[in-house]
């Protein structure tokens, strides 16, 4: 079963791969400067063009498109059809390893020093243990950031996730203080980004390009699971802390391990962060007990 | 005979030409205007990377500076509106005065909220995506509505002295003189033209106070929408007013004392009027208080995890010094000088005027950074300069540069027109005569 849905999986995304680069060259999968530096190797596959017909190209032309073509922002706004997502983080896995937070800042290309992810040393008082505890966008069903931004620059979809509109944002920074997550940062001066990325057209969906003077965060990776991934803060993380999945199909996964989510939130008593200011997170916490590592805080030494 | 002192008034009271002390202080205003575009300019070109802004203090002086505008600007209502209504006539010759400091400090208000844009080449983005469940709409609603009542507020007064002004035609000045015909020479003293105004002002009077109040009770909402330590609170409302009340007090007392000494107007702005006025910021200064008291001591008895730091630092942390200098400057100290006679007196008065006025600018600057540096979670993840907020030169620049901007527009507005109602002063005097 797993295999099957994998290599459907797989054939999808290869027909897409290919659709899209039949539609970006107007039918004609590769360039002709191009083809006079590949030789035809002789081996065809078969592909199923945007027409729906099924076509026979040679294997020395297909070359991976470098990024799926995004849905118009438009699309962007509504979301996923039939998706609630839902993000569950196990406290009683993570040692701050930060593999989270450096994929998402290289993914997002985030300006240095600033990062979506958070890996908070937590103690709630004295005698209480300490733990870490990471933050992303908690993607609040109550989003208080949404509810205050005078354009309609960062909105709710119907999957669950809030997303900026980084060519609307006027940049007045209300959601910041706003949201009592702290999980959102600003683009105080011009990105540092390549020029090949920077030029790209701002899509919702990857939060890429980040531009000057308007705000950014967390986004869930959304193009990522449109595309059937995981965002890329639960495939980087080694111990499988973050855990990903849509609450309507009531299954969460890091990746290794899938499980039921409610089950898991009753088995280990799941919780949310600042519950009692009632912004319904999307994000849940499990408390970190059993733990598999215990709590090292070297970040002093470290700077 | 009678004529005679209406002569008198009108010569008294015409605006006049700049002195030596007037073309040093326009030549100063001007180059911290100038100081202050120059850093804007570098703002707008390396973005607000040249701000101390940062993620967690994400608003500094340039909201505080605005908060600060949009109270002083208030006192335009309270004089012309609130007095004229409860028919108080003492107030008559500070009517203008006032009103030029709200329409002035509402319009830099609006500006240095541009300032403050990320963005500011998407301004326009507010007209055509804008929603009208953020605060920040209705902000701009009712600040806009204030700006143009406050203007017709300034202007419908001022429709008789147009006239007055335009008969002294040689000295005017030939651009002067259009300006004041372009903007008055339809007014020919008609009991019917007066009759309108006086139905126009009054109807302006009664609707300016609940748009007053709306203007900076959304203002304060910008902050207590939010969750955050030190803002979420339900008596934010009326503890801005208030404060705003008291600051616009305090720049009037500051105005009176400039106007009387420079252009000699001691017959006019009289020491009674002093008195008086010293006595309304007392009261102003003693609800002001009241309002703190509610404002930090109900927070500070219950001392709740989240409200304690940020409770801590201004009591006694790191924000301390400016909180007991704000609230003994703007409250404390002025209530102590006036509320003696002889604290009433034009030099104290001016004196406390300043106190009032400067430590309500440095009040605003409280309310709005230490609640940022005192999130609910840790300040973690981020580089050191992130944790703290000193604004830079480019921020004081061009905070300081849109205080001279305002200067320099009630500069302007007393050197074109006359600063005291010269019609309603000969008005009240024949009154006064007669009784």
């Amino acid at each position: 079963m797993k295999t099957n849905e994998n290599s459907r999986r797989e054939f999808l995304a290869t027909t897409l791969f290919a659709g899209a680069a039949l539609a970006g060259c107007g039918g004609n999968p590769f360039t002709p400067d191009e083809v006079a530096d590949v030789k035809p190797s002789g081996e065809m596959v078969k592909l199923l063009s945007v027409d729906g017909e099924i076509i026979e190209v040679d294997k020395a032309f297909l070359k991976p498109v470098p990024e799926m073509p995004s849905v118009p922002n438009s699309e962007a706004r509504v979301g996923i059809p039939g998706k609630k997502f839902a993000m569950v983080i196990d406290l009683s896995r993570c040692k701050s390893v930060k593999k989270c937070q450096s994929a998402c800042n290289h993914m997002h290309h985030i300006h240095p020093g600033q990062n979506w992810i958070k890996v908070y040393p937590m103690q709630e008082s004295e005698k209480t243990a300490p733990y870490w505890q990471p933050t992303t966008c908690m993607h609040c069903d109550e989003p208080p950031c949404v509810k205050v931004c005078p354009v309609d620059a960062t909105f709710k979809r119907k999957d669950g996730i809030v997303l900026i509109d980084s060519d609307r944002c006027v940049g007045c920074r209300f959601c910041m203080a706003a949201c009592p997550y702290s999980s959102r940062v600003f683009n105080w001066e011009e990105p540092q980004i390549a020029k090949e990325i920077a030029d790209k057209p701002y899509s919702c969906e990857t939060s890429i390009p980040q531009k000057k003077g308007t705000v950014g965060k967390c986004d869930f990776c959304p193009d990522m699971v449109r595309q059937g991934g995981l965002p890329h803060c639960v495939s980087a993380c080694p111990n499988g802390v973050f855990f990903f999945g849509d609450i309507l199909e009531d299954s969460v996964t890091n990746g290794a391990e899938t499980f039921r989510f409610s089950d898991l939130i009753k088995d280990k008593s799941g919780y949310r962060l600042m519950e009692d200011l009632g912004t319904k997170p999307s994000v849940y916490y499990l408390p970190p007990v059993n733990r598999n590592f215990p709590f090292e805080n070297n970040e002093g030494e470290k700077k | 005979m009678e004529n005679l002192a209406e002569n008198k008034i009108v010569l008294d009271l015409l605006p006049q030409k700049f002195g030596k002390q007037g073309q040093i202080w326009v030549v100063c205003l001007l180059a911290i205007c100038a100081v202050g575009f120059y850093a804007y300019c570098r703002q707008l070109y390396y973005g607000l990377e040249v701000t101390a802004l940062r993620d967690y203090a994400s608003w500094g002086i340039y909201i505080s500076n605005f908060v600060f505008f949009v109270a002083i600007s208030l006192v335009g209502s309270l004089i012309t509106a609130v007095l004229r209504l409860t028919d108080v006539h003492w107030s008559t010759p500070l009517t203008r005065i006032a009103e030029i400091i709200a329409v002035s400090a509402i319009s830099f208000a609006g500006l240095i909220i541009i300032v403050d844009m990320g963005r500011p080449d998407r301004f326009y983005n507010l007209f055509t995506h804008g929603r009208l469940q953020s605060p920040i709409i209705w902000d701009v609603i009712v600040i806009t509505t204030y700006l143009f009542i406050s203007l017709l507020l300034l202007y419908f007064p001022l429709l008789p002295d147009l006239k007055i002004m335009i008969a002294f035609k040689d000295k005017n000045g030939k651009w002067l003189q259009k300006l004041y015909e372009f903007l008055g020479s339809f007014w020919k003293n008609k009991p019917e033209q007066f009759k309108i105004t006086d139905k126009a002002i009054n109807i302006l009077s009664i609707t300016i106070i609940p748009v007053a109040f709306a203007i900076h009770t959304v203002t304060s909402w910008l902050f207590a929408t939010t969750y955050r330590p030190g803002w979420d609170s339900t008596n934010f409302g009326a503890y801005f007013i208030s404060g705003a009340f008291l600051v616009g007090a305090g720049g009037v007392l500051i105005a009176m004392y400039v106007f009387r000494t420079h252009y000699k107007l001691e017959k006019y702005i009289t020491d009674d009027h002093f008195d008086k006025m010293g006595k309304v910021v007392v009261l102003l200064a003693l609800v002001y208080l009241y309002f703190n008291i509610n404002e930090f001591l109900v927070p500070a008895f219950k001392m709740k995890k989240s409200e304690e730091e940020h409770l801590m630092g201004l009591f006694t942390g790191e924000f301390s010094p400016i909180f007991w200098f704000a609230i003994s400057a703007s409250m404390l100290i002025p209530i102590l000088i006036l509320v003696f006679k002889k604290g009433r007196k034009p030099k104290w008065s001016f004196f406390a005027g300043i106190l009032v006025v400067v430590g309500s600018w440095f009040k605003r600057f409280l309310i709005v950074t230490p609640t940022l540096l005192h999130p609910f979670l840790p300040m973690h993840d981020v580089p050191k300069n992130y944790t703290t907020y000193i604004p830079t030169w480019e921020e004081w620049a061009i905070a300081g540069g849109s205080l001279a901007g305002a200067l320099l527009v009630i500069t302007f507005f007393a050197r074109i027109f006359p600063i005291i109602p010269i019609h309603e002063t000969i008005i009240e005097t024949e009154s006064h005569e007669k009784a």
